[in-house]
């Protein structure tokens, strides 16, 4: 038996268990926030097994789309549990991925050597929002598919060739049919792209490790990842499902629309069209600036500078923790993009309109502000 | 250092939290529409089951004063069973209505009485139809309808209940078919009072004044949006029970697990 395993462990495969999980070397003072990684793995996983399920009683089609919604809602057993877990695992992908990027900017972990991983932290990003949108879609409910109008339309802003680009998206004049059906295949593929980002990202993040609170360089101590952060993880994991499953049994359409729970009709316009509430920060960006161009481009900027990040930021120390400057901003910055969020499906009138106005400001002058401003005063 | 942070950052994040919490106050007040009272429902709480008697009265009142107007195209007789009637009752329900089925052999449609694999009756052949008889507005499907309102059933009560007279200066106009209701947004509703009292006879014997009927007939709706809910209760607090259990297994393996790593003391020779 000893030998069998022995050889098992000799296997190319296998090694990649014991080097990359089971004696992969950890630093010894991870906080909880270090398992919002493992986190955010796990509902991705839950996602794709509980979305390959649902694929099974749904048709990509405008007359049934709604319709078979209901059917897993009502006929299918343990459908609605299912649908629930799908609908609000999406927010809590975007739970556990913001606090990760948050443990991430709080700590320095954008700093030397591990800027590649934070870039390919800023692609799964992008891939999750793309998943998110095209996932809102397939009820085809009235905010699905306003949703996808309004969204869609960004594209529209690109000068000379927009007006064609959203029509080649659309596969017609309008959203329909086609765009169902296409926004399905890419919602099945998405999550399965996101899955292979995420190994590169774990293979990235193994290259050099990871970073830690303190910010320093911990190779002289390091510790097995199994059992210590399995277990560390699974406790956390635990956590997330009962804060997860009490979501489901007792509010799982808080976090959603009413208004998606009536059919899409092609000629009544919702008085509010509202994206899911982890795109309100960005669409309170969007909404800000008066030009439609501008507003699209300040929009993307909102996340691509986050790969600025590596650059602007001229600390020579990496976590918040002994700057109290960047601590205190930190928290300024998440007050802001919570308000952002606020202010995202809010009204487009006075006040909102001109807090927009300042908090867009403020969201930004975070990252500016780590170029001398929050660090110069460190030494 | 930490607590002077805090301190420091409390000094910046609470005139912003003010401010925040100040203009959600001005957010609810601008729109013309009165929000609806959050109503004790006995169904609401995270280990209440659906209260069946009501939702069997409020079937009740739906077929014999909602459902001239307005369809359930999601709700089958079969539906019923178990929840408010049993199967015989649901199956002499179903056959007391005529259902279009066909083409038999010799290709022709047919009419027969309904099962309970039928769906709840409509009342109107088509949209059209519906516009044209109800001055222009159509009667929306019930079978979502406590999901697809903010509020939900709180709404639904807040409205069948809150009709009265329009104030000063609104000018509602009821030739047109057109009633005030200041929780329906924009306040002017298609819909006239329907739930009078002594509208309808309970066969339970309860007496049917117009707030017992709305309470049911909410309940009913409440229900009809989401069948499964009691299961996914039950199911629910039976899986929080277990991973809540797991939580502390794992947390009080991962405290004996990290014991030597917490207590190992590294000291510094000369």
């Amino acid at each position: 038996m000893q030998s069998i395993m022995l050889r098992l462990r000799q296997n190319s495969l296998f090694n990649v268990y014991v080097n990359h999980a089971e004696w992969y070397p950890s630093p010894a003072n991870l906080n909880y926030f270090w398992g919002f990684g493992s986190i955010a793995l796990g509902v991705l996983v839950s996602q794709i097994v509980s979305g390959v399920l649902l694929a099974m009683h749904y048709n990509a089609n405008i007359n049934l789309a709604f319709n078979d919604v209901e059917h897993i809602m009502r006929d299918v057993v343990g459908g609605d549990g299912l649908r629930y877990l799908h609908a609000n695992g999406a927010s809590m992908f975007f739970i556990s991925v913001y606090v990760h990027i948050g443990r991430g900017l709080f700590y320095g972990s954008y700093f030397y050597p591990r800027i590649t991983l934070w870039y390919s932290g800023v692609i799964l990003f992008f891939l999750m929002m793309a998943a998110g949108f095209l996932g809102y879609v397939l009820p085809w409910g009235q905010m699905s598919f306003w949703g996808a109008t309004v969204i869609t339309n960004f594209f529209s802003a690109i000068p000379v060739v927009g007006g064609a680009i959203v029509e080649w998206l659309w596969g017609g004049f309008s959203v329909d049919q086609p765009t169902l059906n296409r926004f399905f295949s890419l919602h099945f593929l998405i999550p399965f792209l996101l899955a292979g980002v995420a190994i590169i990202h774990i293979a990235l993040l193994h290259e050099h490790g990871s970073n830690n609170p303190l910010g320093i360089n911990e190779n002289i101590k390091k510790i097995p990842f199994l059992t210590y952060y399995g277990i560390k993880d699974l406790f956390g994991i635990m956590l997330f499902i009962v804060f997860f499953v009490y979501f489901l049994v007792n509010c799982p359409n808080l976090l959603g629309h009413a208004d998606n729970y009536i059919e899409a009709l092609p000629l009544v316009t919702p008085a509010h069209i509202v994206p899911e509430w982890y795109f309100l920060p960005f669409y309170a960006i969007l909404r800000t600036i008066p030009d439609k161009l501008g507003g699209v481009i300040a929009m993307v900027v909102a996340i691509l500078i986050l790969l600025s990040l590596p650059f602007l930021d001229t600390s020579k120390i990496r976590s918040g923790l002994f700057k109290p400057l960047h601590f205190i901003n930190f928290i300024l910055f998440i007050c802001v993009t919570l308000c952002l969020g606020w202010l995202g499906q809010s009204v487009v009138e006075f006040p909102f309109s001109n807090l927009s106005e300042v908090v867009t400001i403020l969201y930004f002058f975070y990252f500016i502000s780590h170029f001398r401003l929050t660090t110069q005063y460190v030494k | 250092m930490f607590a002077a942070a805090l301190r420091e950052s409390a000094r910046v994040v609470l005139p912003v939290a003010a401010v925040v919490t100040g203009a959600t106050v001005m957010a609810s007040a601008n729109d013309e529409v009165v929000p609806a009272p959050n109503y004790p429902f006995s169904h609401k709480g995270p280990f209440s089951s659906w209260d069946t008697k009501s939702i069997r009265r409020g079937y009740q009142v739906y077929k014999e004063v909602c459902a001239s107007c307005h369809s359930m195209k999601y709700m089958h007789y079969r539906d019923l069973v178990g929840v408010a009637y049993n199967e015989k009752e649901a199956k002499f329900l179903a056959e007391q209505i005529e259902v279009e089925d066909g083409p038999n052999d010799e290709g022709e449609m047919f009419e027969r009485p309904g099962k309970l694999s039928d769906v709840f009756p409509a009342p109107y052949e088509n949209e059209e139809q519906a516009r044209a008889i109800n001055n222009g507005a159509l009667p929306p499907d019930l079978s979502l309808i406590a999901k697809a309102r903010h509020g939900g059933e709180d709404y639904l009560f807040a409205l069948l209940t809150g009709y009265r007279e329009a104030p000063a200066g609104v000018t509602v106009n009821e030739d047109a078919g057109q009633y005030y209701n200041p929780y329906f947004p924009g306040g002017k509703i298609g819909m006239p009072l329907q739930l009078i009292d002594g509208a309808v006879e309970y066969d339970d014997g309860v007496e049917s004044t117009a707030s017992q009927m709305a309470k049911d007939v909410c309940t009913f709706l409440a229900w009809a949006a989401e069948p499964h809910q009691d299961d996914r209760k039950r199911v629910g607090q039976q899986m929080l029970t277990l991973f809540a259990i797991c939580a502390v297994i794992a947390g009080y393996h991962k405290r004996f697990k990290w014991a030597p790593i917490k207590n190992t003391k590294i000291s510094y020779f000369k």
